[in-house]
């Protein structure tokens, strides 16, 4: 039995896992990583490129810690208790108090040829890079919408790979206005660093992918801007439209959601009892955010009420930036007439546009077309659903993950 | 991690920095179609970070292991496009 158990190992977790440790709790992490540091630190905690990520790694080691890696969460035995697989077992997670830091994920829009090989997400080829693929020379086009497309353009590049362009669907007034508040939020000096390390990569605003092309693999994609339509050759499409809150294990706690995020008090309490939530899972809204969403549930499941009030406003700030971020980055409505007819929005179980938008709801739609209800449960086509056709995604059940069977029938 | 580690892509020895995903390795080996879709599909990696299953591959003769989740490691054995 621990005191606190926290779902996921980012910067959310990892600030809550140091707060809640420092206080003398018993704290596991669990992970479907091999390694802690969540998206934006993967890879970072043996040798990190940035001072935010050296000092948070180091307090994480100041503390006692068990982590639990490449482990994936799928079902709770009962309240208090968590099922998790790893390759070779499942682990049992007794907790006192849970906090959920699950993270986000890229969004992604079906167009045609978005399912060739070599079509990847944004984020999805920066992690590749950063465990092991290598970019050197190859060209690029990066694709979508958000400051990721950014961050991600800048690493390739620096890890040898012609990013041939930025194409980014936001219109240039309401990024002119995010860059007014990036320097407002005392982001100024990453915005100029970002625009130091992608001069003379090529940003367009206005600008989407309609169509990649290949057989087999990528070759080529359309991209569209205004009236203009040309085709830019390639050996990687990196493209993501922004994130998603991950909210598979939320639901299935009876966690409440509202506005696409989990519903937290200001101690970052869901309605649950004992079940917290922190970071990305509460709503997207960058690194800052995570860590003091973290930091006050930590203290927070430690009793330590007073001194989370004391980084209220730290989080007020912040919240007030991811704001901007979201309005920033909003879809253009554009983007729902992308996929044609024969294009397809379910990759696991091939579900073609033109078949889905028969039906009036996403259970409608699962029943007639097995759409979502492949290996990835919906996680990829949901977001995509939801902004194509406003349907409500719902209905997470128990394994939240595809489990072995084993794992199954001997903890059911 | 400056040790490297040697596995087989389909058949094909592969050397990868330790540390490194199977993702990696199979791309580096020069596939690309890491498994084939309900439809017969190419399918390779998407997310990166182990929620879209597109990724799947044969390691040591199991079936559907996410390669973007698993570190490669001295002697494995992996199969695409199945």
């Amino acid at each position: 039995m621990s005191d606190v158990v926290i779902a996921g190992a980012g910067p959310a977790g990892l600030a809550a896992a140091w707060r809640a440790a420092k206080e003398g709790l018993s704290v596991v992490v669990v992970d479907d990583n091999p390694n802690p540091g969540g998206q934006i630190w993967r890879g970072e905690h043996d040798k990190p490129s940035s001072s935010e990520a050296r000092v948070w790694f180091e307090r994480i080691r100041s503390v006692n810690i068990r982590f639990v890696h490449g482990a994936r969460i799928f079902q709770q035995a009962q309240p208090g208790k968590l099922l998790a697989e790893t390759p070779g077992a499942v682990v049992e997670l007794n907790y006192t108090n849970l906090i959920l830091a699950t993270g986000a994920r890229e969004r992604f829009l079906p167009f045609p040829g978005w399912t060739l090989p070599n079509v990847i997400g944004a984020g999805g080829l920066q992690a590749l890079v950063k465990t092991g693929l290598s970019i050197a020379g190859k060209r690029v086009v990066v694709a979508g919408t958000g400051p990721l497309l950014l961050a991600v353009a800048a690493y390739l590049r620096e890890h040898g790979a012609n990013v041939l362009l930025i194409a980014e669907q936001a219109p240039p007034l309401r990024l002119a206005r995010f860059g007014a508040h990036l320097i407002a939020s005392g982001k100024a000096t990453q915005a100029h660093e970002l625009r130091r390390r992608l001069r003379g990569v090529k940003y367009l605003h206005n600008c989407w992918p309609v169509a990649a092309h290949g057989d087999e693999q990528l070759a080529s994609v359309t991209l569209q801007r205004g009236r203009k339509r040309w085709a830019v050759e390639c050996d990687y499409l990196a493209c993501g439209f922004h994130l998603v809150p991950n909210l598979e294990l939320a639901e299935l706690l009876g966690c409440e959601i509202e506005n696409g995020a989990v519903r937290v008090d200001q101690f970052q309490q869901t309605n649950v009892p004992q079940i917290y939530a922190a970071g990305e899972t509460t709503g997207v809204g960058g690194l800052e955010l995570s860590l003091v969403e973290g930091e006050i549930a930590g203290l927070a499941v430690a009793n330590r009420q007073q001194e989370a009030q004391k980084l209220f406003s730290v989080r007020a700030k912040q919240r007030r930036f991811a704001r901007t971020l979201n309005e920033t980055f909003a879809l253009r409505d554009e983007l729902k007439d992308l996929a044609a007819g024969e294009t397809i929005v379910c990759r696991c179980e091939d579900v073609e546009f033109g078949r889905l938008k028969r039906y009036e709801s996403w259970r409608a739609a699962k029943l007639q077309t097995r759409c979502g209800m492949g290996p990835c449960q919906g996680r990829v086509c949901g977001p995509a659903v939801e902004f194509l056709f406003g349907w409500k995604v719902e209905s997470v059940r128990p394994p939240v993950f595809p489990v072995r069977i084993e794992s199954m029938l001997g903890h059911g | 991690m400056s040790e490297n580690v040697v596995l087989r892509i389909n058949d094909v020895s592969v050397s990868m920095a330790a540390g490194s995903t199977v993702a990696a390795a199979v791309l580096a080996a020069g596939a690309t179609s890491f498994r084939r879709s309900a439809t017969g599909q190419a399918r390779g990696p998407l997310c990166g970070m182990g929620i879209c299953f597109e990724c799947r591959v044969t390691v040591n003769g199991v079936a559907h292991v996410r390669s973007c989740q698993t570190l490669c490691e001295d002697g494995m054995d992996v199969r695409t496009d199945e």
